[in-house]
């Protein structure tokens, strides 16, 4: 089966836009604003989020990365699976946390990134924000911010790839 | 990749890669370490048991915090306090234990291969805490973490260790990981404490300290080991001292960025002075800090072994 493109480079960096627009919008302003972006394509995505933003709303906007291995529930089911270091390099109490991730499916790891950000404190509130929303949800947990949503079908892959890890900008179905 | 090891017994078994993996792993769970809330979710469910045939404060203490950080439950075992003193053989002990299923053990035993025993006849993890003379193979990996930590790298270093090295589990294990990189590897002692034909490890034997530690990015020093009949290698503890003790004018001869590092415990005085223990280029307290970010990898790695 041929690749399905979802989103191509112009339609990434829309949508990402748009995302970033609705971000300022619901928190009507960025002051208590904090991103952090889920290992490994979340963290490229929050980077874009936060540059736009910072176009639009002349500030610096602080920018952590959090690798949620330690919180996984499938933890050892994927054999050791390789960890990476968190770094927030901010307070996360009281804060407005952004969590920004590629594809959302199943919940799971929106769950253990919550409780990774909770670990390290209390935030005010936490939003979250993905590229794709694929459904397929098996926790009730659902998105603040979605680029698109793609009911994908099970035997479906919906892959997001990024020109800072994978050379290029576009989202694709591939059958798996 | 991916880990596939059940116990670790010695550094003579794992790879380099191994080795570089087990440094990484740590490298993430040292921010654990450095939060207000010092745990995370990761081995819930899982038990830990230290069983320890020796003395011990820092690996101990080390493997027990690294596993509650980790959220497993932890259970120690100390000869004194066990059916050892009833006389209990190592393996009934061990398989009355496995009874309770463990995940993980960690033995400190003065006999060497009292671990490797062990990881034949239980399922479950064993971790060597220390055999004897022969291997302690997570002081190695906490001191390479240490040394790349503080150097940017393992290879190009000039790396001295000094003391009672027949005797010491920590040089031959340190020795071993070392080789895989590309460092110079000196031993220095009195000739009773070098063990014969070490130089086939790829080390250098120099047995003047002051010559030794010339040009050294690290120097590494050992205690006597009096419980293995260190002393009875030497003609004093006063003369030792004088010849292997580390002053503070002794390590102007070294690098101006070196590191001293010492495995604890410390015999303050005879192989170490105050001045160069609590000194600026002393990473000793570091080096222990390390040990729980380096253990928690080790029973993470352990646990989530590809079968």
């Amino acid at each position: 089966m041929k690749n399905k493109v979802l989103l191509d480079k112009k339609a990434v960096e829309r949508t990402i836009n748009r995302i970033a627009h609705e971000i300022i919008e619901k928190n009507k302003g960025v002051e208590e604003l904090r991103l952090i972006g889920i290992r490994t394509r979340g963290v490229h995505l929050a980077q874009r989020i936060k540059q736009t933003i910072e176009g639009i709303e002349h500030i610096s906007l602080p920018l952590g990365v959090l690798d949620i291995t330690m919180y996984r529930d499938d933890v050892f089911k994927l054999k050791s699976p390789e960890l990476k270091k968190t770094d927030i390099p901010f307070d996360v109490n009281n804060i407005t946390a952004i969590l920004v991730d590629d594809v959302m499916q199943t919940g799971r790891t929106t769950r253990a990134a919550i409780d990774a950000i909770m670990d390290l404190g209390r935030p005010k509130r936490i939003q979250l924000a993905v590229l794709v929303d694929r459904g397929d949800r098996e926790l009730p947990i659902h998105p603040d911010y979605a680029g698109i949503i793609h009911s994908a079908n099970p035997e479906e892959d919906v892959m997001v790839r990024l020109s800072e890890v994978d050379g290029k900008d576009e989202v694709i179905v591939v059958a798996s | 990749m991916n880990w596939t090891k059940k116990d670790l017994l010695g550094i003579t078994e794992l790879s380099k890669e191994e080795i570089l993996f087990v440094l990484d792993t740590a490298d993430s769970f040292k921010e654990v370490s450095q939060r207000d809330i010092k745990k995370v979710p990761t081995l819930r469910g899982k038990t830990v048991i230290t069983l320890f045939y020796e003395p011990s404060t820092r690996t101990r203490t080390s493997f027990e915090i690294a596993a509650k950080r980790l959220s497993a439950d932890t259970i120690n075992i100390s000869a004194s306090t066990s059916s050892y003193v009833k006389g209990e053989t190592l393996r009934d002990t061990a398989k009355n234990l496995e009874a309770m299923n463990p995940d993980v053990t960690i033995i400190r035993h003065s006999m060497p291969g009292a671990p490797h025993m062990l990881a034949r006849i239980v399922d479950s993890s064993i971790i060597n805490g220390g055999d004897g003379a022969h291997e302690h193979p997570t002081q190695a990996l906490l001191d390479l973490f240490t040394m790349r930590e503080k150097k940017g790298t393992l290879d190009g270093l000039k790396i001295v260790i000094v003391g009672d090295i027949i005797h010491s589990r920590v040089a031959r294990s340190n020795i071993f990981a070392l080789r895989h990189f590309d460092s110079e590897i000196v031993c220095c002692g009195p000739p009773t404490m070098i063990p014969p034909h070490i130089e086939e490890l790829g080390v250098t034997v120099e047995y003047n300290l002051k010559k030794a530690i010339r040009n050294a990015d690290v120097i590494m020093m050992l205690r006597i080991q009096k419980e293995r009949g260190g002393v009875t290698y030497i003609p004093s503890i006063k003369e030792y001292s004088t010849f292997f003790g580390l002053s503070r004018d002794l390590v102007t001869n070294a690098k101006k960025n070196v590191i001293i590092m010492h495995p604890g415990p410390m015999n303050r005085g005879v192989e170490i002075m105050d001045d160069v223990a609590d000194g600026p280029y002393s990473v000793i307290l570091e080096q222990v800090e390390n040990g729980v970010a380096v253990r928690m990898a080790v029973l993470y790695l352990l646990l989530g072994r590809e079968a």
